[in-house]
Formats: C-alpha cells, sequence, structure tokens
C-alpha cells in the first residue's frame, strides 16, 4: 500500500504478510511510518491506494470486532469510574453488555485491580491507569493485537505481568503485532520482524532466519594456558586473570575441528558463537539504507 | 454499527448528568429565578407598610396647598417657620421638608425639598405630580371652570389590535406580551447555543489532548462519535431545561401564593395604565391581560421552539466539534471562534433591533429565513404570528443548514482529531476540507 499526507510520503511500496498465531515485531526509528501503517490497519486512516485482507477477505469496519489496539499515546477518561469505563470501550467494540461485564471482572481479579473498580481513572496510579488500558485492549478477546510500545510507561514489575499476559494470549492463539523501540522485549516475544525506515520496509523475516543471516561465523573463545610461551595463534589475545580470551572466525572450518586444535593449548573454559544482538542488526540495517 | 452511535449518546450524557456541578446548576439555578423574584415581592410590599412612609413637614406661605396622605406620604402643617421646620429634618424628627414659597400661579417657581438624606427622584416627582395637580386644580378654578365637571367630561380611550384570521379564530394581540415571549424564546436559544456549543468543544478537546480519540476511532466512524457527542450533549440540556421549567413553575408559584397574589395584581393594574381612574377598571385590564395570554397558540409557540431549540443546537453544535478538533487547547479555539460567534451576534441583535420592533420588515423576513440567524430570530416573530409558508421554509433552510454544516464539520473532525501539536490555521482547514473531497 501507499499513503502520503500533502507532499509527505508515509509509506511507500509498503507489503507486509503477518502469520496468523505468531508476534509480530513491527521496528523502525521515529517517522518511519510504523504508526501510519498501524492507523490503516485499525482503520482510523485510509490508505491512498492498496488493500489490507484479513483471512483472505478485504478490511472492513465489522472487523473492528476482531482488532484490540493498545496505542501509543495512552488516555481514558479521568473522571470515569474503572468499570464503567471498560464496560463502555467493551461496548463500542461489540460486546454485549453481560459478556462485557463478566470478563471485566476476570480481568480486574487477574491484574489486582478488583478493589478499584469503582475509582474514577485520576483516583489511579500511573500505572494502574496502564494496565486498565491494557484489559481496554483486549476486552473484546480481538484475534489481532495490535501494541504500539506496550511497555512503555510501566515498571519493571509490571513490565513482566503485562509481558506475561501477551504471551498468555499468544497461547490461546491471537495474533499480535507488537511495535517497539525495546530491541530485548523483540527478542523475547517476537517469532518474525520487519523493520521500516523511510516509509518503506527494509527487512521482513523471521526472527531465527535474520538472525542466523546476520552471523559473521565467528567464535569467542575462553581458555587458560598451560604453557605461556605457547600461546595460541591469534592475534587479538586479551589476558584475564589465569585466562586468555580471544575470537576466531571459522574460515570454512568445522568448530568442532577448531576446538580440538585449541584444546592442545590449554583448558577451554568458554566457546560461544557470536551473533548479533537485533538491536545491532538493526542499527546496521538503517544505517545501510540511509546510506544507500 | 447503528448499536454504537447510541453508546456514545448515553456515555455523553450520562457522565454530565451523574456530575455534581450538573444537578447543582440544575437545582440553582431555577431557585435564582424566583429567590429574586420573591425578594423584588418583599422589599415592595415592605416599602408600602407603614412604617417606612416618609413623614414630611410642609411649610407653605400661601396657607392653600394642603396635600393628601397616601401610601408613601404622611404631610404634617405644622405651621412653622422654615428654619423651625429644618431644625426639625436635622433632629429627624421629619424625613424632610417641603417648602412653598408664595406662588404665582402663572409661574409657580421657588418650591423647595429639604431633607438630611439625598430623596429618590420617585419621591420628587411624586411630590411634583400631587403639587401639579393642585395648581392645575386652582387655576381651573380661577378660569371659571369646575374641576367636577371637567372630570366628567374625561374619557379613557383603549385600541385592541386583532389578527385577522378564520372567522371565530381572531386573536387578541398585545405587543408587550409578544414582545416578552419573542424575547424570552430567542435568548434562550442564543444562550443555549452557547453554552452546550461550548461543552461540545470541551468535550471534543478533552477527548483529543487525552488521547482517548485514537481508540474511540478505532472502534467507531469519526461521524458516529461527534454525532453522538453532539447529540447526547444537546440531551443533557433539554434534560436540564425541562427540570427547570418544572421547578421555576412549581416554586414561583408557591413564591406567589406566599405573597396571596397581592402583588401580580397591583402590577397589572398599573400596567393597564390610566384605567384605575375609572371604577372596575382594574379588573377589565386584568381580563384583557389574560385575553392577550390566551391569545398566544402555545401549542405553536412550544413547537417552534423545540424545532429551533434543536435546529439551531445541531446547526451550530457541528461548528463547536470541528473547532474542538482543530485545536489542542481551549486557548486555541478563540481564532476559530468567530465563524460561530458573528452570524449568532448577528441574529441577537437583530432580534432587538429589527424583529421585535417590526416582525414583518424585509430585514426580519430574512434574519428568520437564513439558517444561521433564523433560530433566534424566527423566535422574536413567531409569538406574534407568521405565515406558515415562511415557517416551512425557514425550517426547510434550517435542516438543510445542519446538514451541510455537519458534513463539512465532519470533514474537518475526522483530520482535526489525529493532529497534534502543529498550528492549524483557515489555510490549514481549507486544505483538510479539500483533501477528503
Amino acid at each position: 500500500m501507499n499513503k502520503s499526507y500533502g507532499a509527505h510520503v508515509a509509506l511507500k511500496d509498503f507489503d507486509l504478510s503477518v502469520e496468523q498465531g505468531l508476534v509480530f515485531g513491527l521496528l523502525g526509528p521515529n517517522g518511519a511510518g510504523k504508526t501510519t501503517f498501524i492507523r490503516i490497519v485499525n482503520q482510523i486512516i485510509d490508505q491512498d491506494s492498496g488493500e489490507i485482507l484479513i483471512n483472505g477477505q478485504p478490511l472492513k469496519m465489522r472487523h473492528v470486532r476482531n482488532i484490540g489496539y493498545l496505542p501509543e499515546e495512552r488516555g481514558l477518561y479521568k473522571t470515569m469510574k474503572v468499570k464503567e469505563q471498560l464496560l463502555y470501550f467493551a461496548r463500542i467494540k461489540g460486546l454485549s453488555r453481560q459478556d462485557a461485564v463478566e470478563r471485566i471482572s476476570n480481568w480486574l481479579e487477574k491484574l489486582n485491580l478488583i478493589q478499584w473498580k469503582d475509582n474514577k481513572i485520576q483516583d489511579l496510579s500511573k500505572g494502574m491507569a496502564q494496565k486498565v488500558q491494557f484489559i481496554a485492549t483486549v476486552i473484546h478477546q480481538p484475534d489481532l493485537l495490535i501494541l504500539d510500545e506496550p511497555f512503555s510507561g510501566f515498571d519493571p514489575v509490571n513490565a513482566e505481568i503485562i509481558k506475561n499476559e501477551i504471551l498468555e494470549l499468544k497461547r490461546q492463539g491471537t495474533t499480535i503485532i507488537l511495535s517497539t523501540h525495546r530491541m530485548e522485549s523483540v527478542e523475547l516475544l517476537c517469532d518474525h520482524i520487519a523493520m521500516i525506515n523511510k516509509s518503506r520496509k527494509i527487512l521482513d523475516g523471521p526472527v531465527k532466519t535474520i538472525k542466523n543471516e546476520a552471523k559473521t561465523n565467528q567464535f569467542r573463545v575462553k581458555m587458560t594456558v598451560k604453557d605461556q610461551t605457547n600461546v595460541p595463534p591469534w592475534g587479538d589475545v586479551v589476558a584475564g586473570e589465569g585466562h586468555v580470551e580471544f575470537t576466531i572466525s571459522l574460515n570454512g572450518q568445522q568448530p568442532n575441528a577448531i576446538l580440538a586444535n585449541l584444546m592442545q593449548y590449554g583448558e577451554i573454559l568458554g566457546f560461544e558463537e557470536i551473533v548479533p544482538s537485533i538491536e545491532e542488526i538493526f542499527i546496521q540495517k538503517i544505517n545501510e539504507s540511509d546510506e544507500g | 454499527m447503528k448499536g454504537k452511535i447510541f453508546l456514545v449518546i448515553k456515555r455523553e450524557y450520562l457522565a454530565r448528568v451523574k456530575k455534581r456541578s450538573f444537578l447543582l446548576a440544575t437545582i440553582i439555578t431555577p431557585l435564582i429565578f424566583p429567590t429574586i423574584l420573591g425578594l423584588f415581592l418583599w422589599i415592595a410590599m415592605s416599602d408600602v407598610s407603614p412604617e417606612s412612609r416618609k413623614f414630611i413637614e410642609v411649610v407653605d406661605e400661601n396657607n392653600a396647598y394642603f396635600l393628601e396622605n397616601n401610601e408613601s406620604f404622611t404631610f404634617s402643617y405644622g405651621g412653622l417657620n422654615r428654619e423651625e421646620a429644618r431644625e426639625l429634618v436635622k433632629d429627624g424628627d421629619r424625613f424632610g421638608l417641603l417648602y412653598i414659597p408664595e406662588l404665582n400661579l402663572d409661574q409657580p417657581t421657588g418650591i423647595t425639598f429639604y431633607s438630611e438624606e439625598i430623596a429618590p427622584i420617585s419621591m420628587i416627582t411624586s411630590l411634583e405630580a400631587a403639587l401639579k395637580n393642585k395648581i392645575e386644580e386652582f387655576r381651573l378654578f380661577a378660569s371659571g371652570i369646575d374641576p367636577d365637571v371637567l372630570s366628567s367630561l374625561k374619557t379613557n380611550i383603549k385600541i385592541s389590535a386583532v389578527i385577522l384570521g378564520e372567522p371565530g379564530g381572531e386573536r387578541v394581540s398585545n405587543s408587550v406580551v409578544n414582545y416578552a415571549v419573542g424575547f424570552l424564546a430567542g435568548i434562550l436559544i442564543y444562550t443555549f447555543i452557547f453554552v452546550y456549543g461550548n461543552q461540545i468543544m470541551q468535550g471534543v478537546i478533552e477527548e483529543k489532548s487525552s488521547r482517548i480519540i485514537e481508540i474511540l476511532v478505532s472502534s467507531l466512524k469519526p461521524f458516529q462519535l461527534m454525532m453522538g457527542k453532539i447529540i447526547g450533549i444537546g440531551a443533557v440540556g433539554l434534560t436540564q431545561f425541562l427540570i427547570w421549567i418544572l421547578l421555576i413553575s412549581a416554586i414561583s408559584s408557591l413564591v406567589v401564593g406566599y405573597f396571596g397574589m397581592k402583588m401580580p395584581q397591583q402590577e397589572l393594574m398599573e400596567m393597564s395604565g390610566q384605567q384605575e381612574l375609572l371604577p372596575g377598571a382594574s379588573q377589565e385590564g386584568l381580563v384583557e391581560i389574560l385575553r392577550m395570554v390566551q391569545g398566544i397558540d402555545f401549542i405553536q409557540l412550544t413547537l417552534t421552539f423545540l424545532i429551533y431549540f434543536v435546529g439551531g443546537y445541531l446547526l451550530y453544535g457541528a461548528f463547536f466539534a470541528a473547532i474542538g478538533a482543530a485545536v489542542d487547547s481551549p486557548s486555541d479555539a478563540q481564532q476559530f471562534m468567530f465563524p460561530v460567534t458573528i452570524p449568532l451576534l448577528i441574529a441577537y441583535m437583530g432580534l432587538f433591533i429589527f424583529v421585535l420592533d417590526d416582525p414583518n420588515s424585509n430585514v426580519s423576513f430574512w434574519l428568520s429565513i437564513i439558517p444561521f440567524t433564523s433560530p433566534v430570530a424566527m423566535m422574536g416573530r413567531v409569538s406574534f404570528g407568521v405565515p406558515w409558508e415562511q415557517l416551512a421554509i425557514s425550517i426547510g433552510l434550517l435542516v438543510a443548514g445542519f446538514l451541510f454544516t455537519t458534513w463539512l464539520a465532519g470533514k474537518i473532525y475526522r483530520i482535526g482529531i489525529l493532529v497534534h501539536g502543529s498550528k492549524v490555521g483557515y489555510k490549514v482547514l481549507w486544505k483538510w476540507l479539500k483533501d477528503n473531497g
């Protein structure tokens, strides 16, 4: 699809395929077009061209029932009571009153908010309000959950709770699109990622594949050396307390062969493949595409 | 999908009606009106009580002008000279001293009133009137006319204005009553549009600035949200209005009942003017006024009031929603208020200057036809009677008008609610209108 605001192009020849039941990470610097994409999927704005299919069918207003959206900028009615607010959000998503009331008390129980159900949002702490917001997002059991920076504003304890809830929803078969800057949560949660930079997609694939492709076939070695005059023949040896550390490239050899060779020099304490983190891949890809 | 707009209406309605401030405003406002009425009645009644009658010493060098005591004054003729009488006033034994020097009947001058406090103008005026009557009597007598003969020759003339209609359907009209009805209805609609229009704007700004809007528009169409808000707040206004009418009429009748209907009758007598000279005339005046009030077609009036009340609100409500969507905070809204304020002000001024003055003039006609001014202006005409074709055109245009403004506002609204932090001017608004044209 394509989308532009006046002269500014927000999405250029953008395409994406999200597999059912997976956690899909959407990465990209600010202003790359992530929010535009998310708003289009949520039918808040229309694309200029292109189409969106859900289970093979064109996206329509009725799909609102199947989508849950947690925007980056959170907001609730400050003077409304927790319970009433959740009821309202559940009802405008199309839930019946009865179902909504039942699910609301289940969720409030689950996230330890039940004693606050009759309090106004303005009387709650920020963390509690965030939890209410999360409930409002998932209350109608959407098939597709779109979370824009879900962990911002949470303290580590609550972030952990939310992370577990996301994983629980995934287990139940919910498809999740996660837009974030926080790479550690991407590695923990995502099965598949796509990167956007300057309104174009620059990377798309399963996390494992992407990491494999980014491998440099280098290993980090940590070992003791029997004879200080007979050190392994690798340049960047750093001496530690009673051991040395260095990096070696496979250069077409099998790891086992290298290990066998290394064992002649002393005792191996550690032998670990160097895999770049998603963050490193992210920065590298952004720089490549900026240069290109 | 249809049910969703109802959910929005319900939320907007309940969120406001449940507020303590709504309860307070709803209960206190109607109390203010009867309280003030009651206060005036109380003051007016205690004013004429004997204790507050002013005790006035008269020093008359002619020994001829004997004024009669009445509700407001007790006159004392102690035969004192001016200096002695002044002392009495200074000591506080008398409120004032009326000094009448020897008068030339053709040019009576030099009459003076002395008092410790400033004498109210109304007091001086009624003293003047009393003396004028006396002097005129003397002059008539001097020219050989018997005052009794003269008063027997005086007549009273009253013209009843009747609007021609179906036989038997002729109505007695009275400009004062029609004026009051038109004035009240016009002002009410004007105030209602402003007060509740502002609430729409505040509500939109709240949703926009607290970013709730993003969740809302992922569940609803922006148009549903906007209409839901406008209708919900309008329903709050109608509820408040209804409670007011009930409370005001209940409390007013209690207050009036408490004072034994004494005052209103007196007021009515005064309203019917000179007639108190004739015995039984005041009764007639009261009946006359009641006939005029009955002459107003209340069903038509209420119906047209409701139509223009709701129509005018919807027409301008859409604008207020669009303004709220275009700005980030209420203080930024000022720049966009002109297109709303100017036509409303024109309608308001027009109501006083043209419509109530001459409901059938050309200006009045156009003011009551153009949708932007008709809600206020037409109410000024309705109680005087408006041909049904004109009413139909005016209402038809009003409906077309609010459909148009809602459509226009909807376009601004759906873009504006998602735009944050950028300065929005008329140029930008125009671009938004064209963009999704």
